[in-house]
């Protein structure tokens, strides 16, 4: 077992929880922790930096067929936590008693245990200030450093015990240059490397000075595009909202409800993937499932959903480890043909696109999105970047955009690290190819 | 006093002499959620949230440090890490931070009602299944769902400048919504509303009525053409305005946005700092307030999260851009005037330029005026979709609902209703803003920003208004 104190004051406070149940009472433990770093850089130096410490504990209570959870903070201290432990445990009992059975609680009740400690190194503050501040000599660099070790934990009283931690860095970061174009770059590991940090910037820098031309103005219409894989992270990322969501496709707010209803259709070169088993969350989710590989999208048909427990005692479906929101979490989308190098040539005239921004559907039903373009996106002729674009808005199906107007995906894959941090640190990730389409529709 | 706060001041106790300043935030935070879907009860959920970011100024470094652990250890632990953070950042720090201004103020905000019992689990749930089993027994509604959410908060903030500043808010989210399906397409309406207060948030929102409703327009959405496209004066009804509001006027005047802290993520603005005082934004009918005195809208407040006090400020009066919004360090960077809107979405996170409440005041028109007014024109309301530039200005928004007005008389209802524009021309086209008669006070929980990033609260007030020759349009439907 491992000997992090906060898998000891986890295991404590199950062990704890057990000696409490009554005979009727069964429970599920979720821990979620972090001791992590961030550092907020603008202008070169550090604008905002601070630790936080944060344990979070969701006990939920079963009685039969009555079930509801509570999600609370932990100090750490056994002594303090099981106190808190005890006044929720009260609250769950008294909430059980005014609910009626619920008919689509759906209970695993195995016994597993499983441990995985990802090795890792982060670097202590200093170094990080003082590396990155140093590699931004002379720089106008705007980012984010976040970094520490993350914990989750699983329990119940049926037996199961999971522990997972991993500790990385990651640096998100974008160079302005005088006239607010600007370069995004990531560079994020287990083991903190200053010389591959200074090879990324080292990269940036160099495509910082493709963007000292002055800026083309577009006119709305289609235009032939490539979508780097941090662009088209962003249209899998709004997808993973719902798209694949066996509740939203039942409740007939799927984005491909068109592609499952088989009016619509994606290429065949689309092929997309839930592949927990290499990413970096843990193989077992908040209600203890273990989480599963699933094929979403084959060769442009629709084979999979993400289907938690809940939804399959209500469609009558068989669950396959996703968790209450059926969200995907490390998502691989399969290689194509195109050597990145020739990336340019075969797009000859058209839009690079390194980034797209705050995309949404405007039309949800027809899986149209909108969104814009932002950071370096140049435009191209007969395969010469020309010099960089004013920001535009598109307007177009992911029919079109992975389906007819598919050109090419490229043979090789990048890891987007999702650098979110909302509420905590995410083990989110996406392996994607880029895409190369014949028409992108910009409209603004 | 909870043990929590308790034990916060016994702490602050300990650090009189300490030099330089200090600063504890403590927040708990408890929550429920109740839903009912489809008529079942589902499982309920609680949040207990609790902890505290210290903040300490040395040597005109400023440095947080954020725990979970709230015993006197835990928190001497974060000041040791805030303080060794400071340090950690001398000569490299962009800022120097002046010592707060603000002294021994002793304040407790309270939300209106907040003395008022409200209504146990069960009762709740009831209400909600009442709501829930008002939707028609119609085979196109594949699914429809009653919830409640209901935040008690409570933030104490102290510093070694004698500042002692309780804030107990109570925030309810009632919301309904409704699927429409026809074997071909799908439509969605929603009712929602945010704000602090008591039971009567709920009670007069009037759920059951409101399920009825959104479920007959969802039908008859299922009916309706799609939008057609084309130039037209728009009416946008308070829930769609409370967005319009919050992308292309709030997040553009934020100014940390404007000072560049922002540019890897949220974005910047097209807002410069030369503009104040004199750049017209919209028409002479624009007027928008920050408020935080707006008795039960979200975000009213007495002070901000680094003990600011808020009041009252206009932002644009007559269309002229007055006063950008930020906190104390962003008015000391820029040397522009600001409000009291340096907020952290929880103890974990460090407070920066946020929205609070930010409304627009109401104008002299009846809805029978604005509706009469337009020739050519489209009504739409509940907002359903958004995307703006990472300048905030080139914007498209998509709502759930879409009425034709032609000749002054409203008409036919319209699916899939989207219009788009840019900020800094759009708000010129505000051609008539509604009385107090279409006034409502919304919000909204879930405004992201930030890095690392936070999800804060926002409050919007609005009437509806009238913009004239948008670009209006339909989906593919």
């Amino acid at each position: 077992m491992s000997n992090c104190r906060f898998a000891s004051a986890f295991k404590a406070l199950e062990h704890w929880l057990k000696g409490q149940l009554h005979t009727d009472e069964q429970f599920t433990l979720w821990f979620e922790a972090e001791d992590s770093q961030f550092v907020r850089f603008n202008h070169g130096k550090v604008r905002q930096a601070y630790p936080v410490l944060q344990l979070e504990l969701t006990l939920r209570l079963i009685r039969g067929e009555r079930h509801s959870s509570a999600q609370l903070n932990l100090s750490g201290d056994f002594a303090q936590d099981a106190v808190t432990l005890g006044h929720t445990l009260t609250e769950l009992r008294a909430l059980l008693d005014v609910l009626p059975a619920d008919p689509y609680l759906l209970l695993d009740t195995q016994e597993w245990s499983t441990e995985r400690q990802v090795p890792g190194q982060v670097p202590e503050l200093q170094q990080v200030i003082d590396t990155i501040c140093d590699l931004s000599q002379g720089l106008d660099m705007v980012g984010i450093y976040a970094g520490g070790t993350l914990y989750r934990g699983f329990a119940n009283s049926w037996g199961a015990y999971g522990w997972h931690q991993c500790a990385n860095a990651l640096f998100d970061w974008s160079l302005f240059d005088a006239s607010g174009e600007a370069v995004k770059s990531t560079y994020g590991s287990a083991t903190w490397d200053a010389q591959a940090l200074s090879d990324v910037f080292v990269q940036a820098r160099e495509q910082l000075k493709h963007l000292s031309t002055p800026r083309i103005s577009l006119k709305p219409g289609q235009y032939r595009a490539y979508l780097a894989p941090a662009a088209l992270e962003e249209v899998l990322g709004l997808l993973s909202y719902d798209a694949f969501s066996a509740k939203a496709f039942a409740n007939r707010q799927s984005a491909l409800q068109q592609l499952q209803l088989g009016k619509q259709q994606l290429s065949p070169l689309v092929s997309l993937r839930e592949q927990p088993s290499t990413g970096f969350e843990p193989g077992f989710g908040p209600d203890g499932t273990a989480r599963q590989d699933i094929d979403l999208i084959q060769t442009g048909k629709l084979v999979g959903q993400l289907v938690s427990s809940r939804s399959a005692a209500e469609y009558g479906m068989q669950a396959n480890g996703a968790d209450r929101r059926e969200m995907p979490h490390s998502l691989v989308m399969a290689p194509g043909e195109l050597a990145s190098n020739d990336v340019l040539s075969e797009l000859g005239t058209g839009l690079y696109i390194s980034n797209l921004w705050y995309l949404n559907y405007s039309d949800v039903g027809s899986a149209s999105l909108t969104g814009m373009t932002r950071f370096a996106t140049f435009w191209v002729e007969n395969g010469h970047i020309v010099a960089p674009i004013e920001t535009m808005r598109f307007d177009d199906s992911l029919y079109n955009l992975l389906g007819s107007n598919l050109l090419a995906l490229t043979r090789e894959q990048t890891l987007c690290i999702d650098s979110g941090t909302y509420e905590r640190r995410s083990l989110n990730s996406h392996v994607l190819p880029g895409a190369l389409v014949e028409r992108l529709t910009l409209t603004l | 006093m909870s043990h929590a706060q308790s034990s916060l001041r016994r702490f602050m106790q300990t650090c009189a002499d300490i030099p330089g300043f200090i600063s504890l935030r403590l927040v708990e935070q408890q929550a429920q959620t109740l839903g009912v879907s489809r008529n079942v009860i589902e499982p309920p959920s609680l949040r207990h949230s609790c902890g505290v970011m210290v903040c300490v100024h040395i040597d005109g470094q400023q440095a947080f440090a954020a725990t979970s652990d709230i015993s006197l250890s835990g928190l001497q632990q974060a000041l040791e890490r805030a303080q060794h953070t400071a340090q950690s950042l001398r000569g490299r720090g962009l800022l120097h931070y002046p010592a707060p201004q603000t002294r021994d103020v002793q304040a407790h905000y309270r939300s209106p009602d907040l003395d008022l019992p409200l209504p146990g689990t069960a009762d709740w749930l009831a209400l909600l299944m009442e709501t829930s089993q008002s939707v028609p027994g119609d085979p196109r509604l594949v699914h429809w769902s009653a919830r409640l959410r209901v935040v008690q908060e409570q933030q104490l903030y102290l510093d070694n400048q004698g500042n002692d500043i309780l804030r107990s808010q109570q925030q309810l989210y009632p919301e309904v919504g409704v699927n429409a399906f026809d074997g071909q397409q799908s439509q969605r309406r929603t009712y929602s509303l945010a704000q602090q207060g008591g039971a009567n948030v709920v009670t007069q929102s009037a759920l059951s009525e409101q399920a009825r409703r959104v479920a007959d327009e969802a039908l008859q959405l299922l009916l309706a053409p799609n939008t057609p496209q084309g130039p037209r004066d728009v009416l946008l009804m308070p829930d769609q305005m409370i967005l319009q509001i919050h992308e292309s006027i709030g997040h553009p005047l934020e100014l940390d946005r404007i000072l560049g802290d922002e540019r890897n993520y949220a974005g910047t603005s097209f807002v410069t700092p030369d503009m104040f005082g004199h750049y017209r934004y919209g028409s002479d009918l624009l007027n928008v307030s920050f408020d935080p005195g707006v008795p039960g809208e979200l975000v009213s407040y007495s002070h901000d999260d680094e003990g600011l006090p808020a009041e009252k400020h206009l932002l644009i009066s007559q269309g002229i851009l007055q006063r950008p919004m930020g906190g104390a360090l962003s008015q000391a960077r820029s040397d522009l005037p600001g409000v009291a809107n340096s907020r952290a979405c929880n103890w974990n996170r460090a407070p920066i330029d946020r929205m609070a409440n930010l409304n627009i005041e109401p104008g002299d028109q009846s809805m029978e005026q604005l509706i009469g007014g337009i020739e050519h024109g489209i009504l739409m309301a509940s907002n359903r979709s958004w995307s703006i530039d990472d300048a905030r200005n080139k914007f498209q928004f998509g709502c759930e609902w879409g009425q034709l007005i032609e000749n002054g008389e409203l008409g036919a209802v319209v699916k899939n209703p989207n219009y788009r524009g840019i900020s800094s021309q759009f708000w010129r086209n505000l051609s008539a803003v509604g009385d107090a008669s279409t006034h409502q006070i919304m919000g909204t929980p879930n405004c992201g920003k930030g890095e690392p990033n936070q999800v804060v609260t926002v409050g919007h007030a609005s009437p509806a208004c009238v913009f004239s020759q948008i670009d209006v349009f339909g989906g593919q439907a």
